[in-house]
């Protein structure tokens, strides 16, 4: 046990932080208010910028662009990105979880054809998953497709779909072979977003925006060469992306946690509750050395499961856990939050007397989801008793 | 970066495993839990013959020459077979104070027989305020005598000193000095056995002031963090089995998914104390800023979870779970026992409050 880095690991950041250092926006602070649809273009040059410097994708192989950055050396990248505040990558999707997965399955012609624009941020991707009557049960998802010459015609519906609205391709699940088994007739195929019959919604959340899309398929042609891995092998394809979801999502998620802490902790100092700053409230007190800790918890847990994933070569059981600590977690120093903010809790950023901006309104709201996307949490303590426990399948 | 055990380590966690389950089964540990001070010399003799008595101890004085986290790794085999006697007494709280506070000869007179198995030791904090804040304690010394009541003081019956922390400053007493009297305290938890000490005018010998103290009972709470995940993850394993076997209603229990969900979060909370208690030794051994900081953490996390750990099991098992016949109320009485020791949630809630909030030195007086 070493929790020291490495000289491997200190060349890898203090190379990234030289780097960031020269090219990191300065202007970043200007932007990361306003509205995703603004801001897309701006964190699309950014891509594109930490793409020509080899750094857009550090987990990916070399010969795909990446730079066969271990586990911990990812950790170190995120951990770097915050320290400098980093904008975001605007292809978040297409770099962590469908271009894994095209190397890992995609022909070369697909390799080549794809990973090269996912990196530049050319061409952003998103996910075609789940459905109205598909949502844990995943395997149950009715989009159909069916071979007509050399095109698939593809009908159906996705919901759900982050990034749907500037998305350019898709990575979309669909049903080949309704006769067998549900996991048995499934297929993966890459679709163009601007394909005729493909149409665009926005979903309005409870937070009031639309961060998610319904995507409608009617009629849509995609030619079979856009099948990605074997045809009828779809599960073990989609399962692979989401299994790149619940890879390393935790250790950025530290980080903003982490922020988020600090700030909270911040405030406290002069935030009045009932007549002295929340500092001073043993309660407050409380709850919030809570928080902290957990947050603390949260990084050791993630880099035991890289470390043993590392050691073994397969993701340890450890990381099964991260969904649920991390989820539930942001849910509790929202409520935190809210505690010690009293009446000024709800206050939505068109209010001047709301607390930053109103982020911590919005976040109150915006976590209320995170228990439910990428696996919800009943279906993740599923995966922990049957997989990791080796209790009877419950379903 | 690795956040993994070496092959020493492991091998040592190995070993310790096979050792305990072998010289100290669960039957072991109902025999020497109804004996009066739970202590079995010729186990003793055994655990002196590897090692553990003098593993975190230097070479010099007869020990291995481990760190923090081959201690904790130790704690963790012993809190899962639920080892009964004063291994945790003698190493983790009177040998890491004495190695921490005493000086070179200090060292020799008390470490050097711990490691040779010729002593066992305990610490002596608690007052009747029940205060882990040091600045609480109202025993002050006397022309190098102490008089007053110390509480919750483990296994003193069979110490053949006792390291007594005052407001004063570090002090050893011999068990068998003049005035001092030996009171059993009637606890649940029947492997680790409490006693009231009381002084009178009695002769002690003073190693040091009061500024190291925090820093040895951060390591003897490390390891006593590590002891309780040695016990929720037996609790857990025991539980599972269970879950697996017991069939009500035609199916296994652990079919549905109320009882997998139980199991899930006990596995959660065991691997979380488990992720702070190794990252808090570490932090020890090798002296980082935020040293305190993660030992409150391991404690704080630990010490919730391990109780919680237990009522799950329990609750998971049904009317067998309540049974005296079972196992689990033995590691359910260990865990409450523990949750307290070196202070409770609440108290190191409030110590990570003064380390971030307050930002106040890292290394208190406040324990």
């Amino acid at each position: 046990m070493d929790l020291n880095l490495n000289a491997e690991e200190r060349q890898f950041r203090d190379e990234l932080r030289a780097w960031l250092e020269i090219h990191v926006p300065k202007d970043w602070s200007e932007w990361r208010e306003k509205p995703l649809e603004e801001s897309f273009p701006y964190l699309r040059a950014w891509q594109r910028k930490l793409d020509e410097g080899r750094w857009a994708a550090v987990s990916w192989p070399k010969e795909y662009g990446g730079r066969s950055a271990t586990l911990m050396q990812q950790a170190i990248f995120w951990e770097e990105m915050a320290r400098i505040q980093a904008p975001s990558m605007a292809n978040a999707l297409g770099l962590g979880l469908i271009g894994p997965t095209i190397i890992a399955y995609g022909t070369e012609a697909q390799k080549k054809r794809f990973i090269p624009k996912i990196l530049s941020a050319e061409e952003v991707w998103c996910q075609g998953f789940s459905e109205p009557n598909a949502g844990s049960d995943l395997a149950s998802l009715q989009t159909e497709a069916h071979l007509e010459g050399d095109h698939y015609i593809i009908n159906g519906q996705k919901v759900w779909t982050s990034f749907g609205w500037v998305a350019d391709w898709c990575e979309l699940v669909v049903r080949t072979d309704p006769a067998v088994p549900k996991h048995k007739g499934l297929t993966v195929l890459l679709v163009d977003m601007k394909s005729p019959g493909v149409e665009v919604r926005p979903l309005r959340q409870m937070t009031g925006e639309s961060e998610f899309n319904e995507l409608f398929f009617r009629d849509v042609r995609v030619p079979r060469e856009n099948v990605l891995g074997k045809v009828n092998d779809g599960w073990n394809v989609a399962i692979s992306t989401l299994m790149f979801e619940r890879g390393s999502y935790g250790a950025r998620l530290h980080l903003l946690f982490k922020r988020n802490i600090d700030r909270l902790i911040e405030l406290s100092r002069t935030f009045q509750r009932n007549g002295q700053p929340a500092a001073k409230d043993p309660l407050m007190r409380q709850k919030l050395a809570q928080c902290y800790a957990e947050i603390e918890i949260m990084r050791l847990n993630q880099l035991r499961a890289f470390s043993r994933t590392t050691a073994t070569g397969v993701p340890g059981p450890e990381g099964s856990i991260q969904k649920i600590f991390w989820s539930e977690l942001n849910q509790r120093l929202q409520q935190i939050a809210q505690e010690m903010f009293g009446p000024f809790g709800q206050l939505t950023s068109q209010d001047s007397r709301a607390v930053d901006n109103g982020i911590w309104s919005y976040g109150y709201l915006r976590t209320r989801g995170n228990t439910i996307e990428a696996g919800t949490s009943e279906v993740q303590r599923n995966i922990i008793g049957h997989f990791v426990l080796g209790l009877p399948r419950s379903y | 970066m690795e956040f993994g055990l070496s092959e020493s380590q492991q091998l040592l966690k190995d070993n310790a495993r096979k050792f305990f389950a072998g010289e100290c089964p669960m039957e072991e540990v109902r025999r020497l839990m109804e004996t009066e001070t739970a202590y079995d010399p010729g186990l003793w003799a055994k655990m002196v013959e590897q090692g553990y008595t003098g593993v975190l101890f230097s070479e010099e004085l007869g020990g291995v020459g481990l760190g923090e986290v081959e201690l904790i790794l130790l704690m963790e085999e012993a809190g899962r077979e639920l080892l009964p006697g004063p291994l945790f007494s003698t190493v983790a709280l009177a040998g890491v104070m004495i190695d921490q506070v005493g000086s070179p000869d200090e060292k020799k007179k008390y470490l050097g027989p711990i490691c040779a198995g010729q002593a066992r030791a305990t610490v002596a904090v608690l007052e009747a305020r029940a205060s882990w804040d040091l600045t609480d304690l109202q025993i002050v010394s006397s022309n190098g005598r102490l008089t007053g009541e110390k509480l919750f003081v483990p296994d003193a019956q069979v110490a053949d000193f006792i390291v007594v922390v005052t407001r004063d400053g570090v002090f050893v007493a011999d068990q068998k000095a003049p005035g001092i009297t030996i009171e059993p305290m009637s606890v649940m938890d029947l492997t680790r056995k409490m006693y009231s000490v009381r002084f009178s005018n009695t002769p002690v010998e003073r190693l040091g002031g009061l500024t190291a103290v925090a820093q040895a009972l951060d390591v003897a709470a490390t390891a006593l963090v590590a002891e309780m995940v040695g016990g929720m993850q037996r609790t857990l394993d025991i539980t599972v089995e269970y879950a697996k076997m017991r069939k009500q209603f035609g199916k296994p229990i652990g079919t549905y998914q109320a009882v997998q969900h139980q199991c899930a979060d006990m596995y959660l909370e065991t691997e979380s104390a488990r992720s702070a208690a190794y990252y808090a030794a570490w932090a020890l051994d090798e002296h980082t800023p935020d040293s305190a900081i993660a030992v409150s953490i391991a404690k704080m996390y630990a010490s919730d979870a391990a109780r919680m750990v237990g009522n799950r099991g329990i609750q998971v098992h049904g009317g067998m779970g309540f049974t005296w016949e079972n196992d689990l109320h033995l590691y359910y009485k260990r865990a409450k026992a523990s949750e307290t020791a070196l202070g409770d949630s609440t108290y190191h809630r409030e110590r990570i409050a003064r380390l971030v909030i307050d930002r106040s030195a890292a290394s208190s007086q406040t324990a």
